[in-house]
C-alpha cells in the first residue's frame, strides 16, 4: 500500500506543481497589463499599450493551460482523495463554490478586454481588466483558502470518521488564511513582473535592431523589475508573518523547516546545510545565533519549540529545510537584483546602455528563481504537512483512492505535461518570433485584433 | 420534497446544463475540424467563431458540476471518486489535450490544420468517455475486491451498455451541435454554413435517435431494476419524442433562412433532451450508484446544504445574467463582423 500513497502523491503533486506555474503567471500577467494600461492612460506613452498588449497575447495562450490544468487538479481531488473530499465536502466546499464564480468573472471580462480592445474607450478597457485582475486574485484567495483549511481544520467536530457539528464559514474563516493569502498573492504579483523582465532583458541581448526598440525593452525592464523589486520586499515581509503564524499554529512544521531539533529559548536560525536525522542536528548550515527565536517570536530570546517536542511518526521529511532556505535564497537574491538594477540606472543614469551584458544574463534568470521560489514554498507548504492531509485529524495514506493504476495515470499524466510545457514555450517562441516588437511599434493598431484568439 | 431531493434536482440542472453546452462546443470542435481544410466553405470559420469566445464558459460549468458533487453529496464524490480514476483520468487527459490544442491552433498558423485535428478528435471522444461513466452508474461493472469497490475496467469497455452509450453521446453531440451552428450561422447572415449545418441535422437526426432507442433497449436488458423505472417514466420519454418531431418538421421546413423555423428547431432539440434527461434522472432515483450509494446516504449535512444553496444561488444569479450578456455580445447579429475596423482615435494620439 506504500507504494499506492506514494505514487497518488507525486501524481497529485506534479499535477498541482504544473498548474502552479500557469496559476501565478495568470494572476499576476493581469496585474501588469492594468498598470501598463494605466500608465498609458497617464503618459500616453505608446510604449505601455504595446506592453498590454504584447503580454495580453502571451496570456490567451497560457490562460488555455492554467484552466485545463485547473480543471485537472479540481477533479483530481476527487478522484485521487476521495475519503479527503468527503471531509471537504462536508465542511470546507464553499471556497471552491464560490471560486467558481470568480473564474465565470475573468472568462467574461477577458473575453471583452481581448475582444472588444479595440472598440472600446480606453476607460472600459481598463475596467474590464481590472476585473480580469480581480477575478484571478479571488480564485487564488480562495483556493488558498482550502489549503489553509487543511493546516488549521476549524468548524466542525471529528470524531471516530464522522463530521457532526458544522460551521462552514467558521472553515472558511480559520487562522491560517490571513497569512496564507497575502503571502500567496503578492509573491504571484512578485514572480510575474520577474518573468516579463526575463523576456525584456532577453529581448536586449537579442542583437539588437532599432534604437526606438531598445528603448522600449529597456522600460519595460525598468517597470518590470521595479515592480518586481516592491513586491518582493513585501513577499519577504508577508513569509515573515507566515513564519510567526507556523510559530503559534504548527510549530512541529517550522521546527522541520528551520532544521530545530530541541526546544529552547536563543534558537539559532541554520541557514542552508543538511538536516540529519540520524545524529538529529544540521550539518553545514550557517548558524546566526538566537535569529531563529526573533523571527519566530520578535524576541531574541523567544521559546521555540523543535522537533523533539512532537513524536517521532509525525514528523514531516527533513529535507523540507532545504525547500524553505531555496525559497527564501531566491526571493532575498532577487530583491537585492532588483535593488542592484535600480542602484545602477541611476548611477549609469547618462550613459547609453546602462546595463552590461552580463547583468543582462542576471536578469534573465530572474523570473526562473521567482518560479523556483514559487514551487518550493508550496511543496515546503504542502509536503511538511505530512503525513497529515488534514492537520492532526486525517492522515493521507487515510485518505487515498482505492483505484488500482494510479501509476498507470503518473506516467500518462507526465507524458502529458511534458508535452504541454515543450508545445506552450514552442508556440509562444513561434508567436512572437512571427509578430516582432517592430511590427508592433511600426504600425501599433494593425493585426491586433485577428491575432488575438478569445480565451 | 426532501432537501437531498433538491439537492439532486439542482444537481440534475447543472448535468444538463453542462450537457448541451458541452455537446455543442466539442461538437463545433468537430465540424471546425471536419471543414478545416475547405477555404471557400465558411462552415468551418462559423464553428471557430462560436468556439472562441464560449468554451471558457462551458468549462467552468463542468468544475461548478463537480464541485457541487463534492458540497451537496460528499458520500457521492467520495465513492465515484474510489471508482473513476481510469476513466476520469482520461477525461482529463483528452480535455486538456482538447483544449489547449485548439488555443494553440488560433496562434499557430503553420500547424493549425493538425492541430485542430487533434482537438477535434479528442472533442469526440470526450463525451463518449462522459457517458460511459452513465453506465458505470447503473451497476454490474463495480466488484468488491479486499472489501473496497473497484471498476472491472475490461468488462467495462466490452460491453455493448457502455459502447451504446458511447454512440450515443457521439451522434448526440455532433447533431445537436449541427443544429445550433445552423441557427448560428443564420444569425450570422451566412447562408451557405446555414445550409450545409441544416443539412448535417437533418441527416444526423434520425440516427440519433435510433441510437437513443437502442441505447434504451440495451440498457433495460442490461439492468431489469432500470427497465422498471424508465417504464414508468414513459410520459417523458413520449414527450420527448414529440421533441423530436417537432424539430424534425422545423428542420424541413426551414428550407431558405428564416430564422423562426430554425430557432424553433433547436428550442425543440433541447427541449427533447431536456424531457428524456428527465424522464431517466427520475428513473435512476434512488441512485447514484446502483445499488450501493443512494442520493439520501450520500447527502451532506444541513448546515452545508443551506450555505451552498445560498452561494449557488447568489452566483447563479450573477452568472446567468452574465452568460446571456456574452452570448449577445459575441453570438448576436454582425457579432463577427469581419470588417477592419476603424483605428481608433486614441490609439494613435500620441
Ligand atoms: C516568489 C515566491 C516566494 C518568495 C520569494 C517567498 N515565498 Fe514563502 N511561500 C511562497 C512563495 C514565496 C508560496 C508558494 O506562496 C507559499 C507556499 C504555501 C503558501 O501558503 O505560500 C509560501 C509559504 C511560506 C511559508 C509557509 C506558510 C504555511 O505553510 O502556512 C513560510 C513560513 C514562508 N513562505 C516564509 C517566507 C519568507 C520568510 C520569505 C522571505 C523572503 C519567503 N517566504 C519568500
Ligand atoms: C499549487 C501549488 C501546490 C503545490 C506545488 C503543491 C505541492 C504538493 C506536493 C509536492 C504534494 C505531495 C506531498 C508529498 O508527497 O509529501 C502535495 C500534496 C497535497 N496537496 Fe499540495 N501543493 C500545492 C497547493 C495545494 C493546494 C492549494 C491544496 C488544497 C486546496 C493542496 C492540497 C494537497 C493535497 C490534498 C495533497 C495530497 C495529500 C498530501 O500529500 O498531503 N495543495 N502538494
Ligand atoms: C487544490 C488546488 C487547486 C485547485 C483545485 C484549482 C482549481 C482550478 C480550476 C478548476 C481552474 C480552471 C477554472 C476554469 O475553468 O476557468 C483553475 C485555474 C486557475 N487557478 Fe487553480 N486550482 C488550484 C490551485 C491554485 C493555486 C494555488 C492558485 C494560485 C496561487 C491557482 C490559481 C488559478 C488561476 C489564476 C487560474 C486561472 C483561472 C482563470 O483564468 O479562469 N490555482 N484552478
Amino acid at each position: 500500500m506504500v507504494d499506492h500513497v506514494v505514487l497518488a502523491r507525486a501524481l497529485f503533486g506534479t499535477t498541482l506543481g504544473f498548474h502552479i506555474i500557469f496559476a501565478t503567471l495568470g494572476v499576476g500577467i493581469p496585474l501588469m497589463v492594468l498598470i501598463a494600461e494605466v500608465s498609458y492612460t497617464l503618459t500616453n506613452d505608446h510604449d505601455y499599450l504595446i506592453m498590454a498588449r504584447r503580454w495580453t497575447k502571451g496570456f490567451t495562450v497560457l490562460l488555455a493551460v492554467s484552466i485545463t490544468t485547473g480543471t485537472t487538479v479540481a477533479l483530481q481531488l476527487s478522484l485521487l482523495w476521495p475519503r479527503f473530499m468527503r471531509i471537504v465536502g462536508q465542511v470546507i466546499a464553499l471556497p471552491f463554490l464560490i471560486e467558481i464564480f470568480a473564474f465565470f468573472l475573468e472568462a467574461v471580462f477577458m473575453s471583452i478586454y481581448v475582444y472588444a480592445a479595440d472598440r472600446i474607450p480606453q476607460r472600459w478597457r481598463i475596467f474590464s481588466v481590472s476585473l480580469v485582475a480581480l477575478g484571478a486574485a479571488l480564485s487564488a484567495l480562495l483556493i488558498t483558502d482550502a489549503n489553509a483549511f487543511m493546516n488549521t481544520p476549524q468548524g466542525f467536530r471529528f470524531d471516530h470518521g464522522r463530521v457532526t457539528d458544522v460551521h462552514p464559514w467558521q472553515a472558511v474563516f480559520n487562522p491560517a488564511l490571513p497569512t496564507s493569502d497575502l503571502h500567496v498573492l503578492i509573491s504571484a504579483y512578485m514572480t510575474v513582473p520577474f518573468i516579463l523582465a526575463t523576456v525584456a532583458a532577453y529581448g536586449l541581448l537579442r542583437r539588437v535592431r532599432s534604437q526606438r526598440e531598445r528603448q522600449h525593452q529597456e522600460k519595460a525592464l525598468m517597470l518590470c523589475l521595479s515592480l518586481g523589486g516592491l513586491f518582493g520586499i513585501m513577499t519577504a515581509i508577508s513569509g515573515d508573518a507566515s513564519g510567526k503564524f507556523l510559530a503559534k499554529y504548527q510549530p512541529l512544521k517550522l521546527a522541520a523547516g528551520e532544521g530545530l531539533f530541541h526546544s529552547m529559548r536563543h534558537a539559532p536560525l541554520v541557514v542552508g546545510g543538511w538536516v540529519d536525522a540520524a545524529h538529529q542536528q544540521t550539518i553545514w548550515g550557517i548558524r546566526i545565533p538566537s535569529a531563529l527565536s526573533f523571527l519566530a517570536t520578535d524576541r531574541w530570546d523567544g521559546y521555540v519549540k523543535g522537533l523533539d517536542a512532537f513524536p517521532r511518526d509525525e514528523w514531516p521529511p527533513l529535507f523540507v529545510h532545504d525547500l524553505f532556505d531555496a525559497m527564501v535564497g531566491c526571493g532575498s537574491l532577487l530583491i537585492v537584483v532588483a535593488l542592484g538594477a535600480w542602484l545602477i540606472k541611476t548611477l549609469r543614469r547618462k550613459t547609453d546602455q546602462p546595463f552590461p551584458t552580463w547583468l543582462l544574463w542576471v536578469f534573465v534568470l530572474t523570473g526562473p528563481l521567482a518560479l523556483v521560489s514559487i514551487e518550493c514554498g508550496w511543496c515546503y507548504g504542502c509536503i511538511s504537512r505530512q503525513p497529515w492531509i488534514i492537520y492532526g485529524l486525517m492522515r493521507t495514506a487515510d485518505a487515498v483512492t482505492n483505484a488500482p493504476h494510479v501509476g498507470l495515470m503518473f506516467g500518462l499524466f507526465i507524458s502529458l505535461y511534458a508535452l504541454l510545457g515543450v508545445a506552450t514555450i514552442l508556440v509562444l517562441v513561434g508567436y512572437f518570433r512571427r509578430h516582432p516588437l517592430t511590427q508592433d511599434i511600426q504600425e501599433p493598431n494593425s493585426g491586433w485584433k485577428r491575432t488575438v484568439w478569445l480565451p | 420534497m426532501t432537501d437531498a431531493m433538491w439537492g439532486a434536482l439542482l444537481l440534475w440542472l447543472l448535468m444538463f446544463l453542462y450537457a448541451m453546452a458541452g455537446s455543442v462546443d466539442f461538437g463545433a470542435g468537430f465540424w471546425s475540424m471536419w471543414y478545416a481544410d475547405e477555404r471557400e466553405l465558411t462552415a468551418g470559420s462559423i464553428a471557430n467563431r462560436y468556439l472562441s469566445p464560449l468554451w471558457e464558459v462551458t468549462n467552468v460549468f463542468l468544475v461548478l458540476f463537480a464541485v457541487a458533487v463534492v458540497g451537496l453529496f460528499p458520500g457521492a464524490a467520495f465513492q465515484l471518486g474510489d471508482v473513476l480514476l481510469v476513466p476520469g483520468g482520461l477525461i482529463l487527459i483528452l480535455l486538456t489535450l482538447r483544449t489547449v490544442f485548439m488555443a494553440y491552433a488560433h496562434a499557430v498558423e503553420r500547424h493549425a490544420r493538425l492541430l485542430r485535428i487533434i482537438s477535434g478528435v479528442t472533442g469526440l471522444l470526450i463525451p463518449a468517455l462522459l457517458l460511459s461513466i452513465f453506465a458505470i452508474a447503473e451497476g454490474g461493472f463495480v466488484y468488491i475486491s479486499n472489501g473496497h469497490p473497484v471498476l472491472a475496467l475490461g468488462h467495462l469497455f466490452t460491453s455493448p451498455v457502455t459502447w451504446s452509450y458511447i454512440a450515443l453521446g457521439i451522434l448526440s453531440e455532433i447533431t445537436l451541435a449541427a443544429v445550433i451552428l445552423a441557427d448560428f450561422s443564420d444569425v450570422q447572415g451566412d447562408a451557405t454554413a446555414f445550409q450545409i449545418y441544416r443539412r448535417h441535422a437533418l441527416q444526423l437526426s434520425p440516427i440519433a435517435l435510433l441510437a437513443a432507442a437502442a441505447c434504451l433497449a440495451i440498457v433495460s436488458a442490461h439492468a431489469p431494476w432500470l427497465a422498471v423505472n424508465l417504464w414508468s417514466e414513459k410520459l417523458w420519454f413520449i414527450g420527448s419524442a414529440i421533441c423530436y418531431a417537432g424539430s424534425l418538421v422545423s428542420l424541413l421546413l426551414a428550407v431558405g433562412r428564416q430564422s423562426r423555423l430554425i430557432r424553433a428547431a433547436a428550442v425543440w432539440s433541447v427541449a427533447q433532451y431536456f424531457l428524456a434527461t428527465i424522464g431517466y434522472g427520475r428513473a435512476h432515483l434512488p441512485y447514484f450508484l446502483y445499488p450501493t450509494l443512494t442520493v439520501d446516504a450520500s447527502f451532506t449535512n444541513s448546515e452545508m446544504f443551506r450555505s451552498v444553496m445560498i452561494v449557488l444561488l447568489i452566483g447563479l444569479a450573477i452568472l446567468f445574467p452574465g452568460f446571456l450578456w456574452l452570448w449577445r455580445l459575441f453570438l448576436g447579429r454582425h457579432s463577427g463582423d469581419e470588417r477592419p475596423s476603424v483605428p481608433r482615435k486614441e490609439g494613435t494620439r500620441s
